[in-house]
């Protein structure tokens, strides 16, 4: 376990739901008879999801911060319809519409934003007020009718990259990408290595990193080779390079730059980082803001997907973000999140939804199912942190616990008895 | 072993109507022992074999620096942690006790105040006092019964507070002995006390130590955690020294004639030479200079939290503030700093000689202000934060390249800062909710030594830390002042403030009261000046150059 652990990083909660998903594809893919793991049906289970994930990725930022969005499904299904009707009316093209849809979410977010932020209502109301008034609106502009999109729009939810040069069998853009990632993150680690290595830095040993590069190139190029070779025509879909690049940029965004570094500080302990200079007013206002820009571009993408916009659009999103990044590992007093483990949890509903389906099982079962998953996958994390291993959930709690003086209150270990240390590689990579 | 009965020393003020212990258990009697006492988290040993004995009607004291196990010794006395967690045996009143939880130990009559009061502010005294043991019948409160109690009780403590007072109106001292009050509604026989003048200032702190004092003379054992000194051994009969999980030794006040360094002696193992580091000032002109400055508490319109204050720092100079608590210290500090609180009235700030406008707290950065606040855990750390992000948080953009995080440089920075504070940790990317309070400390020092500031403002930079790490944080205190950096200590331990500074001005109400170099400053002058009415204005403020 120690070995594993090396391998993808010492998380305990990170990675034991990286390893529920595995084992979730796994289980439905021999229960369903291989039906799971074949290339339609894994484009199916990102396009059904990618607008989820996109909401996910903007939920952790807000959570991180300490806050909540109720209202995203319903300020989808707003932004959907206003972006239909103006591209039926106005005649607007493909990508107008999109910077149309992008600004309605920018200004519905710095209405939300607003009222969070300078006025000081909690985010719960702000956004549960959110929640009515934009599903009113919804209705009230499109009068509720369904309002269709046209085809050249209906790419970002439901097209694929496009067949290029030689028949090679697969589609050679996803082929193209697949490889191209694998490379890139070899000699990405490769140059950290190094760099810490010159650092003096302490480094993992090399057969780790090898062994972890060997396992991320085996996925990759599977996933390239499951989406590269569905039927003439589909590929790997474009909603889900738009998610992959949302997950990049997002990731780099959260750990890497200043206003990421803020709303994990604000979140974490909103006095602190007041008295060290952050304006947590301004984090508090963006982190609202950019998830309804993330919800405008996720009711895009539906809208797209199911080729027209309808009043019941996004109904209960808000609750599937939500379970996503907590089944991802944030916590809910803020502080704690990650991008990548909020993909992770909305992947795991996704299949969990996706096996049950191709089952046959109903509705009112899965519901039940996805409700439970949701407890245990939080349970797993208490119970870790009543064991004493290490989590990040564990660490907030410990601290907030009665009478734990930090004199010699529970179980902190003397600095000599070595702890588990993580390289500082480790950390570094978890970054990117 | 016969002893006499203990007199009270140092219980002047309080009240001994002097109702004797019961007398089938003479005072003296050992009311409670633990005997090899073990307790193992995973994989670290907080107590191994700790044994003591406390006797009937005696203020126990236990000392040892943060991290010893005093805390974990009294959670296993207390059923924090219950029978089974840990090996040895707890004898109370000649029974073996194993209690599963606080309730159990709260039946035999141990109770424990927390240092981190755990009272209710939005809910009254009363319903404070009687919580979880309600006066009740079939479940509905009798409210006059408990009203009537609580005022027996809150008599008993001497404080005059109506029972219908809510919590977060009275001040911490007061809160204090609500607690206290609590404790004596459940028939305590055994008192303990962790930490309990951390947070109070003089008068209260003796006020705290004469009710103690008071409840030693009717019979009440306590036994009390605290790092102040000066007060154990003052009130302490006994002191048991812990160490490194470890009991060292019980030492009986009177009979070993014990004094401060004998304690320290035995928490750290080895001599103090001195409580403060050698240090020669260097001190040059006058660089941070404030005048009139005044400040409106941020809600309450017609209240000034600072009046008409003047003050200046020189370079390389340490400037302690004395005041007692709510004296306007902290207020004033975080005022100067971005105006971070209260409302800005009047008042100029001069920098190097050039007036200064310091509107929020990034300006107050880049103007070369640090200030390390007084409480760490709710206003100078994020938890959650690891020592390296931590240390880098006040001025990202020193190891930033556009809006990018240079994660390198930042691991550098943060590991130098490690090495030159010499915080204990194994490496940077430890979570800094794992560190001592003394660590933790070091790691928000290096965060605003990272911001290179000209002036650091220090808020109770010692609160809670043990006699070895106050050595260590006094010395780099000391290092930046000789670096040519102002500092500004703020401080209520005034021993701290006399060894320290090279000048000290004193503050009452919000308002300077007085000024005092290093040769005039002592305890008595220094309280003089802080309880000193001001009369509206800053008259009292007499600028000296020396």
């Amino acid at each position: 376990m120690d070995k594993v652990k090396k391998i993808f990083g010492g998380d305990t909660r990170q990675l034991g739901m990286i390893f529920a998903l595995v084992a979730l594809i796994i289980f439905f893919q021999i229960w369903t008879g291989g039906l799971t793991l074949t290339p339609d049906n894994v484009i199916n289970i990102f396009q059904q999801n990618s607008y989820i994930l996109v909401l996910a990725i903007g939920m952790v930022l807000v959570i991180i911060a300490g806050h909540i969005d109720l209202s995203v499904g319903s300020v989808a299904a707003f932004v959907g319809i206003c972006v239909a009707i103006a591209m039926r009316d106005w005649n607007l093209s493909w990508w107008m519409g999109i910077i149309l849809g992008l600004a309605i979410g920018a200004l519905v977010g710095a209405w939300q934003g607003m009222w969070t932020a300078y006025v000081g209502i909690p985010a719960f109301i702000v956004t549960l007020s959110g929640m009515l008034l934009f599903r009113g609106a919804n209705q009230y502009v499109g009068k509720s009718n369904s309002v269709p999109v046209s085809e050249d729009f209906q790419v970002i939810g439901g097209g694929y990259l496009p067949e290029v040069g030689p028949d090679t069998g697969y589609n050679n853009l996803t082929v193209l990408i697949g490889l191209l990632l694998a490379v890139g993150i070899v000699v990405g680690s490769l140059r950290s290595r190094r760099a810490l290595v010159k650092l003096g830095a302490e480094v993992e040993e090399a057969w780790v990193m090898w062994v972890r590069l060997g396992l991320i190139c085996a996925a990759i190029i599977g996933a390239t080779l499951l989406f590269g070779s569905g039927r003439p025509g589909t590929s790997f879909p474009i909603s889900g390079i738009i998610l992959a690049v949302l997950v990049l940029l997002y990731g780099f965004i959260s750990n890497r730059t200043v206003i990421g570094r803020h709303i994990y500080a604000v979140g974490g302990n909103r006095h602190a980082a007041e008295l060290s200079g952050v304006k947590s007013k301004k984090v508090n206002f963006l982190v609202m803001m950019n998830m309804s820009i993330l919800a405008a571009l996720a009711g895009m993408i539906f809208v797209a997907r199911s080729t027209a916009s309808g009043p019941s659009d996004g109904v209960g999103w808000e609750l599937d973000a939500i379970a996503a990044v907590f089944i991802g590992g944030a916590a809910v007093t803020g502080g704690v999140g990650t991008v990548v483990g909020s993909i992770v949890g909305g992947l795991v509903m996704a299949v969990l939804n996706n096996g049950l389906q191709l089952k046959g099982i109903g509705a009112d079962a899965t519901q039940m199912i996805k409700g439970l998953v949701l407890l245990v996958a939080v349970a797993f994390d208490v119970y870790n942190k009543s064991q004493g291993r290490v989590s990040l959930l564990g660490m907030l709690t410990r601290n907030f616990r009665r009478g734990g003086s930090d004199d010699d209150s529970a179980a902190p270990p003397p600095p000599s008895a070595a702890t588990e240390t993580t390289p500082v590689s480790e950390t570094i990579r978890q970054s990117s | 072993m016969s002893d006499p009965s203990i007199p009270a020393p140092g219980s002047s003020g309080a009240d001994s109507t002097g109702a004797a212990a019961p007398a089938a258990n003479p005072p003296g009697s050992v009311i409670l022992e633990m005997q090899d006492i073990t307790k193992e988290f995973p994989g670290v040993k907080a107590l191994s074999n700790v044994s003591m004995a406390v006797r009937r009607g005696e203020v126990h004291a236990i000392c040892g620096e943060n991290g010893a196990g005093k805390s974990t010794l009294m959670k296993v006395l207390s059923g924090v942690h219950p029978a089974g967690t840990y090996d040895g045996e707890i004898h109370f009143e000649g029974h073996l006790c194993e209690f599963n939880n606080i309730r159990d130990s709260e039946h035999a009559g141990i109770v424990i105040i927390h240092q981190e009061l755990a009272l209710i502010p939005e809910m009254s005294i009363a319903e404070n006092i009687f919580l979880g043991n309600e006066t009740a019948k079939s479940g509905v409160i009798n409210w006059l019964s408990t009203r009537v109690k609580a005022r027996e009780l809150l008599a008993r403590v001497g404080l005059e507070e109506e029972p219908d007072t809510k919590i977060r109106d009275i001040g911490v001292g007061k809160q204090q002995l609500v607690e206290i009050a609590k404790a004596l509604s459940k028939d305590v026989k055994l008192l303990i006390l962790d930490e309990p003048t951390a947070a109070l200032n003089e008068g209260d702190s003796q006020h705290l130590l004469d009710l103690i004092a008071g409840l030693r003379s009717k019979g009440v054992t306590c036994i009390m955690i605290s790092h102040k000194l000066n007060e154990i051994e003052q009130i302490a009969d006994s002191i048991t020294i812990i160490r490194d999980g470890k009991s060292i030794e019980t030492l009986r006040v009177k009979e070993d004639g014990v004094d401060e360094n004998r304690i320290i002696r035995g928490m750290v193992g080895r001599d103090l030479e001195s409580r403060f580091p050698d240090h020669t000032p260097d001190i040059g002109e006058v660089f941070f200079d404030v005048r009139n400055w005044t400040v409106r508490h941020p809600s309450v319109a017609d209240r000034l939290v600072a009046k008409h204050s003047d003050f200046f720092v020189r370079r390389g100079e340490i400037v302690g503030f004395a005041g007692l608590m709510g004296a306007g210290r902290t207020e004033l500090m975080r005022s100067l700093f971005g105006r971070s609180y209260g409302t800005y009235v009047e008042g100029t700030i001069l920098k190097d000689g050039k007036e200064v406008r310091l509107r929020s707290v990034a300006d107050a950065i880049d103007a070369g202000l640090a200030y390390v606040t007084e409480d760490r855990k709710t206003l100078g750390l994020n938890l959650l934060d690891d020592i390296k992000r931590t240390t880098v948080s006040a001025r990202l953009s020193r190891i930033t390249h556009g809006f990018v995080v240079d994660e390198r440089e930042e691991y550098n920075y943060a590991e130098s800062y490690r090495k030159s504070l010499r915080t204990k940790a194994p490496n940077v990317n430890e979570g800094v909710s794992k560190l001592s309070g003394g660590n933790q400390q070091k790691v928000v020092l290096a965060k605003w030594l990272f911001t290179e500031p000209d002036l650091l403002i220090l808020d109770e930079p010692t609160r809670g830390i043990d006699v070895g790490a106050k050595f260590e944080i006094y010395g780099i205190i000391q290092r930046m002042a000789s670096e040519g950096k102002g500092v500004i200590l703020v401080s209520s331990e005034l021993p701290e403030l006399i060894g320290l500074s090279d000048r000290i001005y004193t503050i009452a109400e919000g308002a300077v009261t007085g000024v005092l170099s290093r040769e005039e400053a002592d305890q008595e002058s220094l309280m003089r000046l802080m309880t000193r009415r001001t009369h509206g204005g800053s008259e009292a403020t007499t600028r000296e150059s020396a």
